[in-house]
Order: structure tokens, then C-alpha cells, then sequence
């Protein structure tokens, strides 16, 4: 039996899971939809002055994005531990941190991905500059990975609990604060004519640091829940 | 003494302040107090179950 | 004779040698306490600028720093339980988490009735206050993810886990927090910007002190009635003298 490479089961992993959720897209969409109508919901409680809504475009826009992959994180475990795929998953030669990895990635291709390429047209709702815009989506695209691998360890945490997915949201958001500051604070310096390097080489560096650490955590979790 | 308590008027905050704070100590205690006082009564209930059944199988 | 420390990391022993332990730590709790808040209400001059509102700080200073030290010795005691599969050590953890938590509520509650006076409003975003709010949130995310399980063991294992990455989260939260407010509001307000007296230095001191000692105590109490608890169906604790009178 030729022995998986790590990359092989990365690639294996992430293309089930993604196949798994092309099946039934409406978990896909619910998360899309979601993020799009929470933020068209702040001009209406807001106002629709434009320089208001410019000011506070790239803080609705990640905090909506931050309560988006919230909402879809316990469906990242909670299917494969129902009908027990996860055991046997665990048993797999190959390390589990890498199993957790392509969970994550594909989590993130589902939830990060489309909101950072749809937030452009969202940005357009608050009059942002293209440029603000650019920036937005390439913070989007370092920052929601981040979410991703620490929302991995609070599914991990929380698998098979009921009342997970509110119990997952309380013990993430805390952790995703920095992520949230930077990102919304990369958009706000272009808008203040700063330039961003500075705050996306900090969700850079903080994507570095999750992705070291974060799939060996879940995997341990994972060891505690399935125990 | 009220001069003190006035605490040159900003009473208001540095009474509320210690209050507040002695009063969560307060509730601490004796919900901790309130827990032990749980736990033994029900330590002894199931030794009583357990003293009778032992006797009766 | 070589003293067995670990004699002491039993349940059983522990639960004993805590019980006597408790009066030791509370009763000097409460009169150092006591003596620090008169040396704060009637030795300390009143302040130049802040007159008497600066009083709150004999509280709020101690309750912040506890609020940020229990948590790291929470998250010490959660990693000696995941490592060592320890289960007293889990229990010490679960233990401290809502004096923590209760203390990060007080340095938050004085903050705010500090604040008042002082900058003219109940919240202000600035980077201490921040991130003690965070803290307790994640104070109370350990609470919850403890409480949701029911298994102790999966519990304390997960909450540790918790726990560990919450504390290195903590000063990634603390910086970017600091960070974040020096962009919005300038340079963070000075708290104590008046240098310190010296009566207001041991006041404070006196009152961390007891408070130190107040949260052994509570801590040593709650982790008895949690070890009662686990333990609820072993010989030892039934034989207890408490559960036979």
C-alpha cells in the first residue's frame, strides 16, 4: 500500500471536504449570505450619510466577517464526528496536525475565501476608495485564515457538545481581536493616507504564527474530545 | 466624620467603588461557604442510602 | 527523612492539609486588608490633582494586577494537570477561575467609577481597561468550556488547553490593544500621574497583599468542595468526619 505523503493527505483531505460541501451548498451560501446581509444591515441602523459610512466601512466589514466564519466553524468537525468518520481519520499513520491543517483549509476556502472576494462589492455599499478596497481584500485574505485555525481549536474543543456553536463563538472572538484591530486598522491607515505595509505585515506575521502552531493545538483537542 | 465620608464629594465613586468590591467578596464566600454546606449534605444522604440498603440486601 | 512532597498531590491528603491551611490565609487576609485601607483613607495625603477621588486606586491597581496573575497561574495549574495528569492540579485551576474572573469584574468596576470623575465618562477605550474586558471574556470562555462538559476529565483537558493558548494570547491581545489606542486617542491617559507617595505605595502594597491571601483562601475552599465533589463515591470521603456526624 504506497504510504500517503503528508502533502498527498493535505491534497486529500481538502478536496473531500470540499467536495462534502459542494454537495450540499447551502452551508456554503448560508455563510455568504450571512456576511453580505450583516453588513448591508449597519447603513440601515447607521445612516447614509457617505463620509460616516467610509469611516466605519472596514470595521463592519471585518467584524461581520469575523461573526460569518464563527457561524460556520462547529460544521468543521461535528459531521465526521457524528458518523464517526474522525476515528478513523485519527487512526491514519500520518500525523494529525496535517489532517487538521486541510480541515482548516478547507474551512477557509469555504468561509474566508468568499467573503474576502465578495467584500469589494460590499465595500462599494460604504463608498470606498478602489484603493481602500484593494487593501480591505488583501487584508481579508491574510486575516480570515487566522480565524480559521483558531476558530479549529475551539471546534476541536467544543466537538459534541451541544450548544457548541455559541460556545465556540465565546471562546474564539476573544483570541481574534488581533486579527480584527489589524485588519480593520490596515483600511483605516490607507484612508488616513498612511500606507498599511506596517498592519498587514502584523496579520502576516500573525497567519505565520497560527499556521506553526495552531493544527498541532487542534489535533491535541481533538485527542481530548475524542477521547 | 461625614466630612470624610463625603470624601470632598466624590463620595459617590469611592464608596461605590469599595462597595462594590467588598460586597463581591462578600457573595464569594458565601457562595463558597453555600457549596460545601451542598455537597456534605448530600455526602451524608448517600451514606444514609447506601447504610441502608447495605443493611437491608 | 526525605519529606514525599507529593504526599500532597493526593486528593485525599490535600483535602486535609487545605482545610487547615484556610484559616492561616483568611483571617491575615482580611486584617491586612483592613490595616492597608486605613493607611489609604487616613495616612495618604489627599491628592493634588485628583483630590479624593484617587482613593479607588488602593483597589483598583491590586485588582488588576491579581486579575492578570491569577490568570497566568490558572493557565500554569491547567498545564501541570494536561502534562502530569495531575487531577488536583486541574481542580486548583477550575478553582481559581472565578476569583479571576471576579477580580477582572472589580479592577473593570473601579475603573469605570474611577474613570467617571476623572475623564469625564463611565467607559473609556483605553488599552488597560481593553484588555481586561478581553480577559474576562476569557475568564469567562474557561468558566464555560468547564462547565459545558460533563466528563471532569475531558473538561479539565479541554480547559487547559484553553487556558494555555488564552495566556499566550494574552500579551498579542495586551499589544495590539495599546497599539490600537495610541492610533486613536494619542498617547494613553496616565492613571497615576501624580508620583506616588509613599503612604499611597504601602496602602497599595498592604491591600495586594490581602488580597493575595484572600485568593488562596477562596481558592483552597472551593477546590475542597470540588475535590468533595469528584471524589463523592470514594472510601476516603465517605469515612470523613464531616459526612459521618
Amino acid at each position: 500500500m504506497n504510504k500517503l505523503s503528508l502533502f498527498g493527505l493535505l491534497g486529500l483531505v481538502v478536496r473531500r471536504d470540499l467536495l462534502l460541501a459542494m454537495r450540499r451548498r447551502t452551508d456554503v451560501l448560508t455563510t455568504l449570505v450571512f456576511f453580505v446581509m450583516v453588513v448591508s444591515l449597519f447603513p440601515l441602523g447607521v445612516g447614509p450619510e457617505p463620509d460616516m459610512l467610509r469611516k466605519m466601512a472596514s470595521g463592519v466589514v471585518w467584524v461581520a466577517a469575523l461573526l460569518a466564519s464563527m457561524l460556520s466553524l462547529p460544521r468543521m468537525f461535528s459531521a465526521d464526528h457524528a458518523d464517526g468518520t474522525l476515528e478513523q481519520m485519527m487512526l491514519a499513520p500520518q500525523s494529525l496536525s496535517v489532517l487538521v491543517l486541510g480541515k482548516i483549509l478547507a474551512h477557509w476556502m469555504l468561509s474566508g475565501l468568499p467573503l474576502a472576494l465578495i467584500a469589494p462589492v460590499l465595500g462599494l455599499q460604504f463608498d470606498m476608495s478602489v484603493q481602500a478596497l484593494w487593501i480591505l481584500v488583501l487584508a481579508l485574505l491574510l486575516g480570515t485564515p487566522v480565524l480559521s485555525m483558531i476558530g479549529a481549536i475551539g471546534a476541536a474543543l467544543t466537538l459534541g457538545l451541544r450548544g457548541g456553536g455559541v460556545l465556540v463563538s465565546l471562546l474564539v472572538l476573544p483570541l481574534c481581536i488581533p486579527v480584527l484591530i489589524f485588519g480593520a486598522g490596515a483600511v483605516e491607515a490607507v484612508n488616513g493616507g498612511m500606507s498599511a505595509v506596517s498592519n498587514l505585515a502584523l496579520l502576516g506575521a500573525f497567519m505565520l504564527f497560527a499556521l506553526v502552531f495552531t493544527p498541532f493545538v487542534a489535533a491535541q483537542a481533538l485527542r481530548i474530545s475524542m477521547e | 466624620m461625614s466630612e470624610f465620608f463625603a470624601m470632598n464629594g466624590y463620595a459617590f465613586y469611592v464608596w461605590g467603588s469599595y462597595g462594590v468590591a467588598v460586597l463581591v467578596f462578600g457573595i464569594e464566600v458565601w457562595l463558597a461557604r453555600n457549596r460545601r454546606k451542598n455537597i456534605l449534605r448530600e455526602l451524608k444522604l448517600m451514606r444514609m442510602d447506601t447504610e441502608e440498603n447495605g443493611e437491608r440486601a | 527523612m526525605a519529606i514525599n512532597w507529593f504526599k500532597y498531590s493526593a486528593p485525599s491528603t490535600f483535602y486535609g492539609l487545605a482545610g487547615k491551611l484556610i484559616p492561616f490565609f483568611a483571617w491575615p487576609a482580611a486584617i491586612l486588608f483592613a490595616t492597608g485601607l486605613y493607611i489609604g483613607f487616613f495616612v495618604a495625603p489627599t491628592d493634588a490633582v485628583q483630590s479624593e477621588a484617587y482613593r479607588i486606586i488602593f483597589i483598583h491597581v491590586p485588582a488588576s494586577i491579581l486579575s492578570m496573575f491569577i490568570y497566568l497561574i490558572m493557565a500554569g495549574y491547567a498545564a501541570l494537570g494536561l502534562i502530569f495528569n495531575t487531577r488536583l492540579s486541574s481542580m486548583m485551576a477550575q478553582a481559581l477561575a472565578p476569583t479571576g474572573a471576579l477580580f477582572a469584574f472589580i479592577s473593570l468596576w473601579t475603573g469605570a467609577l474611577w474613570g467617571k470623575p476623572m475623564w469625564g465618562a463611565w467607559w473609556v477605550w483605553d488599552a488597560r481597561l481593553t484588555s481586561e474586558l478581553i480577559l474576562l471574556f476569557l475568564y469567562l470562555g474557561f468558566i464555560a468550556l468547564q462547565a459545558s462538559i460533563e466528563d471532569p476529565r475531558r473538561a479539565d483537558k479541554a480547559a487547559a488547553l484553553l487556558a494555555i493558548v488564552g495566556s499566550v494570547n494574552v500579551p498579542i491581545i495586551y499589544f495590539s490593544v495599546k497599539w490600537w489606542n495610541t492610533l486613536h486617542q494619542g498617547a494613553t491617559i496616565k492613571m497615576t500621574g501624580t508620583s506616588m507617595h509613599v503612604a499611597m505605595q504601602q496602602a497599595m502594597f498592604i491591600v495586594l497583599v490581602a488580597c493575595w491571601l484572600y485568593v488562596i483562601a477562596v481558592a483552597l475552599a472551593r477546590v475542597r468542595s470540588i475535590i468533595l465533589e469528584r471524589e463523592r463515591n470514594t472510601q476516603w470521603v465517605n469515612e470523613l468526619k464531616e459526612v459521618q456526624s
